[in-house]
């Protein structure tokens, strides 16, 4: 494995009885890169993203992070190296207002919070991060919403300020932009670039603009396997990537 | 003793106000303490007390179902043990009072870290059914043990002295004894609800494989809360062993599970004082309606049916919608 290698899958499989999602899939994701996974609908990214964080048990192969292998390792201790991700359909905790859904991850500072006697007072010495948290996703005035009322767009923003609350080395992000409104992407956009300049982001995404502009490295996947990679000059002129595309299109 | 118990409540009530207690909840926990003070000059001491046994075992339920998300309908089984355990130890042991319900009580923790442990690793239904399956496993063992009385129960349990000192013989000293273990009980819930492990515990509630990608590893969280949960039902299973002076198949019957889902249900699941609302609705209708016999459960079942349908968040939730501040 070659140096700056961050996170690293070798020939990960994922069979639902008799169907591979994935199939035999290598993946290295270098750090400090925005390495962006893209294919059409029901290529296997999401499944590669539940695989690599393993939310879902791999069939088959392995995955190392950090020259650790994590193949075996819990979805939770996985998040505590310093790996975590989103999810594709939109994660709040619906109930809890926008500053408690960041602190829930600020929260994780503290080590376990099994401290049930304690006054959940004690919480508020992370409220100033929580705020400039909010604020870098444009949800200021939004602190005391609960997360069910906020539009679509910026139950995303509050996801991806969720995340980044936990000041991960990676981050897998899934669609992070899919329903959001344009002058919310560009602030999106410029927000994953500005975070991924002390980190590695790996991230699914359909809008191909988004793609072009943010990524370092592209990888194709294509009924679960990898159908190219490079930079998106490289793959945007792949003839199998534009047959992929069209293909999907017809079925 | 009773001026004692009070300060000390009260005490744990101004201390959560300053904690940050909304204003609102202030004066329910306040309004309680004064109807639960005038209360036994009112109604008969022994319903009063079964109405409090009852609301700390819903209140204790709630905080599985409602804040952790997890449906036991096999609560009965840290209710009845705890109910045996503490009369065994009072009459059998000839424990104090204080010490019979700390021995039952600590008898339903370490029954709830047992069964917990292996329902939690189940989701849903299969949760429930694994409770349930457990409950029965109690059942059966109390119909069969030797010490537990079978059919007769254990029956003559000699209230004693509380810390040697108080004779717990009078229903009316008793009483404040008992309003003071439940209040005790419903402010650590209430703690529990609002402290930063409440806070997690809402997160995995609310949206689990979230918590997980945040690093939270929310089995552990989940036994925490049905420990926390089986043992407050304990508590409230050995007060009540106290009270009717008797332990017996009841506690621990699967119907017992049910009320108790029943009543918080009916109060309001996921609200704090709901499983009260409920508790107190369930014990007086069967209470003023023992005389219809069996019908007792057929009118409940309407009730239910009838809450159910016109307001599905309870009673309390209802209220809490319409003045739009969580209760
Ligand atoms: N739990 C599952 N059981 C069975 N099949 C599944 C499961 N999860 C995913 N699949 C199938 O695996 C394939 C890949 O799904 P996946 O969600 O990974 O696609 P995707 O690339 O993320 O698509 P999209 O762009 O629509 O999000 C799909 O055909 C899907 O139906
Ligand atoms: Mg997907």
């Amino acid at each position: 494995m070659s140096d700056g290698v961050i996170l690293a899958a070798k020939d990960l499989t994922k069979e639902f009885k008799g169907f591979f999602a994935v199939e035999g899939v290598n993946l290295q994701v270098r750090r400090g890169q925005i390495h962006a996974l893209i294919g059409p609908n029901g290529a296997g990214k999401t499944t590669c993203f539940n695989l690599l964080t393993k939310f879902l048990p791999p069939t088959r192969g392995s995955i190392t992070y950090k020259g650790e292998d994590i193949t075996s390792m819990s979805p939770a201790d996985i998040a505590r190296l310093g790996l975590v991700r989103s999810f594709q359909i939109s994660a709040v905790f619906p109930h809890l207002t926008a500053m408690e859904n960041v602190r829930i991850a600020l929260q994780r500072k503290r080590g376990d919070s099994f401290d049930f006697w304690r006054s959940q007072k004690v919480l508020s010495e992370f409220n100033d991060e929580a705020r400039s948290l909010l604020n870098d996703v444009g949800l200021s005035e939004f602190e005391n919403t609960n997360a069910s009322d906020l539009s679509y767009g910026r139950k995303r923003a509050l996801e991806i300020a969720t995340t980044l609350a936990l000041n991960p080395e990676m981050l897998l992000l899934d669609e992070p932009m899919a329903g959001m409104a344009q002058e919310d992407i560009e602030r999106i956009s410029a927000l994953i670039k500005r975070i991924s300049a002390n980190r590695t982001i790996l991230m699914v995404e359909h809008n191909l603009s988004v793609v072009a502009s943010l990524s370092d490295t592209i990888t194709v996947l294509a009924r679960g396997k990898v159908l190219a990679e490079g930079n998106y000059a490289t793959v945007s002129k792949d003839e199998r990537v534009i047959e992929a595309y069209i293909g999907a299109g017809h079925g | 003793m009773t001026a004692v118990t009070e300060t000390e409540t009260t005490g744990i009530a101004v201390q959560q106000a300053r904690a940050g207690m909304p204003l609102h909840h202030v004066a329910i926990f306040v309004a309680l303490l004064a109807a639960g003070l005038v209360a036994p000059f009112l109604l008969y001491p022994v319903f009063l007390m079964k109405v409090l046994c009852f609301a700390l075992f819903a209140c204790a339920f709630n905080l599985l179902l409602g804040y952790g998300g997890l449906l036991s309908f096999g609560h009965a089984a840290y209710f009845g043990s705890a109910s045996y355990i503490a009369a065994h130890a009072a009459k059998v042991w000839g424990l104090s009072p204080e010490l019979a319900i700390l021995s039952g009580t600590l008898a339903a923790a370490v029954l709830g870290l047992a069964i917990g442990s292996l329902a939690i690793r189940r989701q849903g239904i299969y949760f429930a059914m694994v409770t349930l399956a457990f409950a029965q496993m109690v059942f059966f063992f109390s119909l069969q043990a030797p010490f537990t009385g079978g059919e007769d129960g254990i029956q003559a349990v000699p209230r004693g002295n509380l810390f040697g000192l108080l004779s717990l013989r009078s229903d009316f000293t008793l009483y404040f004894v008992v309003l003071a273990i439940t209040l005790g009980g419903l402010l650590l819930i209430y703690r529990i609800i609002h402290s930063p492990f409440g806070q997690v515990l809402k997160a995995i509630r609310e949206n689990e494989p979230r918590a997980v990608s945040l690093g939270y590893r929310v089995n552990r969280y989940k036994l925490a809360v049905f420990v926390l949960s089986a043992t407050l039902a304990g508590l409230a299973g050995s007060t009540k062993a106290l009270v009717f002076q008797l332990a017996s198949l009841t506690d621990v019957h699967w119907s017992m599970s049910g009320e108790v889902v029943l009543m918080t249900l009916i109060g309001g699941m996921g609200t704090v004082f709901g499983p009260i609302v409920g508790a107190a609705i369930i014990v007086t209708m069967q209470n003023y309606l023992a005389t219809f016999g069996a019908w007792v459960t057929i009118i409940q079942g309407c009730i239910f049916v009838v809450c159910v349908m016109l307001f599905r968040e309870g009673i309390v939730g209802v209220i809490a919608k319409w003045i739009r501040k969580p209760l």
